[in-house]
């Protein structure tokens, strides 16, 4: 690709315990756009995420953003340099109240930051956030919890967003202002990088894809190429795939 | 919302305008008591941030308590350094050690937390108790002198609870901007799930850790209070006894609660004065209340409150945790 990246994976061997599941993945991630992976169930592609974030280990390989080493660095040190992650399934913390979940998303704030100012601007830009600032987060739908969680990752200005799954158990009509959400996220100068089961829709809305087949990179192109391409249609597109499935 | 918070904004009024008042109504036993309760409070508070905040157990806090007395016994006492001084070494010292018992935290589960952090407990009065030549063994230390601040003396006891209260007042202001910041957002975080916490970017094992810390010193704080009140120290009070008395005050009161400590210590501390002409049977009332609340309100007294008041956003009692991604 001739565009300028901004994360790459480099031979990079992870597992859990005995058993690996990424086997050298490589691959990388043209910055300002949007990339989703798509891939069997299985294949390894929230574990590559993982490893990505630090949450599980790299045992060889490499993985660099904006040209530097990151590989294995904490979630923190990640998080200063510009890189979140919104994890498969339901990540916010249900007993406590949505502003203080939202503020969450600060934690790793330089101290410098006004933290409150930006408190300010995520509530106005998630006006069923505001209204529900101070209900208990598990009174939110599922719908207003995914965008909960992205308001939160984007509460420090992340350049990087790794987004797991996030269409799950939305309705259409979801899925459909989510995937114009993350354009508009894309439109601020973030990058993003999500992983679909709903491959179709996520490819339309997306301008890269990667194909993740048993822990390898099998394709990486442009979103529309991938969807015209018939293997890519007949394995995950044409219904020998299931497309759904419930949440993790 | 609003009507909650004035009716604590309300009640907090009446009862700092009664803790104010009261050397016009209590004679000097009734003072004591009172700047008692304000001691252990400060303790309370301390082990409510290990234990109702970052959700970890410790049956250490009594230890932490009896660290900073005898920090304060022996060095006013034999060396002659003057009180601030010794709250700078009682905080630091129980801090150091907060720190490093808080390390099986990272790796065991909670109940063997509770055994490693009993065993402590253990050592450290068994050091009170043999160490003569240090602690005064079973004789103890008295004499401990109270504070002098500009040229004024707080030795009497009117003079000496609004020192107290003073210490209270200061150290539950800190505790609530702590609280309230978006670095204390995180011991939340981290007793609710760790995982989640840990994709935010909250470095668990380092709040783990600051949290044990933190409420060993507010621990070795409420030791140095305790000695000036007391002003004769032996190691009795620091047994086993005393921790479990301040754990027991967290869950009572309502771990995770900022209010919690403060009631779980009238229980605690002033109960147990007002019950005295029940004899034997305060024990026995105390017992059953501990029993009934546990089963019927695990978020202790300001958990049962907050029902009344409907609590908007109410934390999770304390073993509640999800081990999920
Ligand atoms: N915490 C874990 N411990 C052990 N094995 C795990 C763990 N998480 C995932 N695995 C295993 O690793 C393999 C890859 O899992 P991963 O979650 O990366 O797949 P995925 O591509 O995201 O699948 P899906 O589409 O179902 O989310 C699976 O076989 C899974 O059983
Ligand atoms: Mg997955």
């Amino acid at each position: 690709m001739d565009t300028e990246s901004i994360l790459t994976l480099d031979g990079v061997y992870a597992g859990y315990g005995k058993m690996t599941i990424l086997h050298g993945t490589n691959f990388t991630v043209p910055r300002n756009a949007i990339t989703t992976v798509i891939g069997p169930n299985g294949a390894g592609k929230s574990t590559a995420f993982k490893t990505i974030f630090g949450m599980v280990r790299a045992n060889a390989g490499r993985i660099a953003f904006e040209g530097a080493d990151i590989t294995n660095l904490p979630p923190r040190a990640l998080i200063e340099r510009g890189i979140v992650y919104v994890p498969q399934g339901r990540n916010i913390f249900p007993q406590l109240s949505v502003r203080h979940n939202l503020e969450l998303g600060g934690v790793a704030a330089p101290a410098q930051l006004d933290l409150a100012g930006r408190m300010e601007q995520a509530l106005d830009r998630f006006p069923v956030l505001r209204r529900k600032a101070n209900q208990q987060a598990s009174t939110l739908s599922g719908g207003e919890q995914k965008m909960l969680e992205i308001a939160r990752s984007l509460l420090l200005e992340p350049k990087l967003m790794l987004v797991d799954e996030p269409s799950i158990g939305l309705s259409p009509l979801l899925v459909s202002e989510l995937f114009s959400l993350l354009n508009d996220i894309k439109a601020r100068g973030v990058t993003v990088l999500m992983i679909e089961q709903n491959a179709k829709r996520a490819l339309e809305s997306s301008d890269y894809g990667i194909v993740l087949e048993l822990g390898q990179t099998r394709m990486f192109d442009r979103a529309d190429k991938l969807l015209a391409d018939p293997r890519v249609g007949q394995l995950f597109l044409g219904g020998t795939m299931k497309t759904t499935k419930g949440a993790a | 919302m609003n009507a909650r918070n004035i009716a604590i904004a309300a009640l907090s009024a009446v009862v700092i305008a009664a803790l104010l008042a009261a050397p016009y109504a209590l004679k000097s036993y009734g003072l004591y008591i009172l700047s008692l309760w304000a001691v252990t409070t400060i303790g309370a508070i301390g082990l409510n941030l290990t234990l109702g905040y970052a959700g970890q157990i410790s049956l250490a806090q009594g230890a932490f308590v009896g660290i900073g007395a005898y920090c304060t016994a022996i060095l006013t006492t034999k060396y002659g350094y003057p009180l601030p001084f010794t709250y700078l070494v009682a905080f630091v010292s129980c801090f150091s050690i907060g720190w490093v018992l808080g390390y099986p935290a990272l790796r065991v589960e909670h109940h063997y937390l509770a055994f490693v952090t009993l065993a402590f407990t253990t050592l450290v009065y068994l050091i009170f108790r043999n160490e003569e030549w240090l602690t005064g063994g079973v004789s103890g230390i008295g004499g401990i002198p109270r504070p002098v601040m500009f040229g004024y003396s707080l030795r009497a006891p009117a003079e000496f609870y609004y020192f107290c209260l003073a210490n209270l007042a200061a150290i539950s202001l800190a505790f609530w901007g702590l609280i309230r910041s978006p670095w204390g957002r995180a011991f939340v975080a981290v007793r609710e799930n760790p995982v989640r916490a840990l994709s935010l970017g909250v470095d668990t094992r380092r709040y783990t850790l600051i949290a044990f810390a933190l409420g060993a010193g507010l621990g070795g704080i409420s030791g140095v209070l305790l000695a000036q009140l007391v002003q004769f120290i032996d190691p009795s009070p620091f047994s086993l006894t005393a921790s479990l008395n301040l754990l027991l005050m967290v869950v009572v009161g309502g771990s995770g609660y900022f209010f919690g400590p403060f009631v779980g210590a009238i229980v605690a501390v002033l109960l147990p004065e007002w019950l005295r002409f029940s004899g034997g049977l305060y024990l026995i009332c105390y017992a059953i209340l501990v029993m009934v609340l546990m089963a019927f309100c695990p978020t202790g007294l300001i958990g049962l409150a907050g029902r009344f008041l409907k609590p908007v956003s109410k934390p999770a009692p304390v073993p509640a945790r999800e081990q999920t991604t």
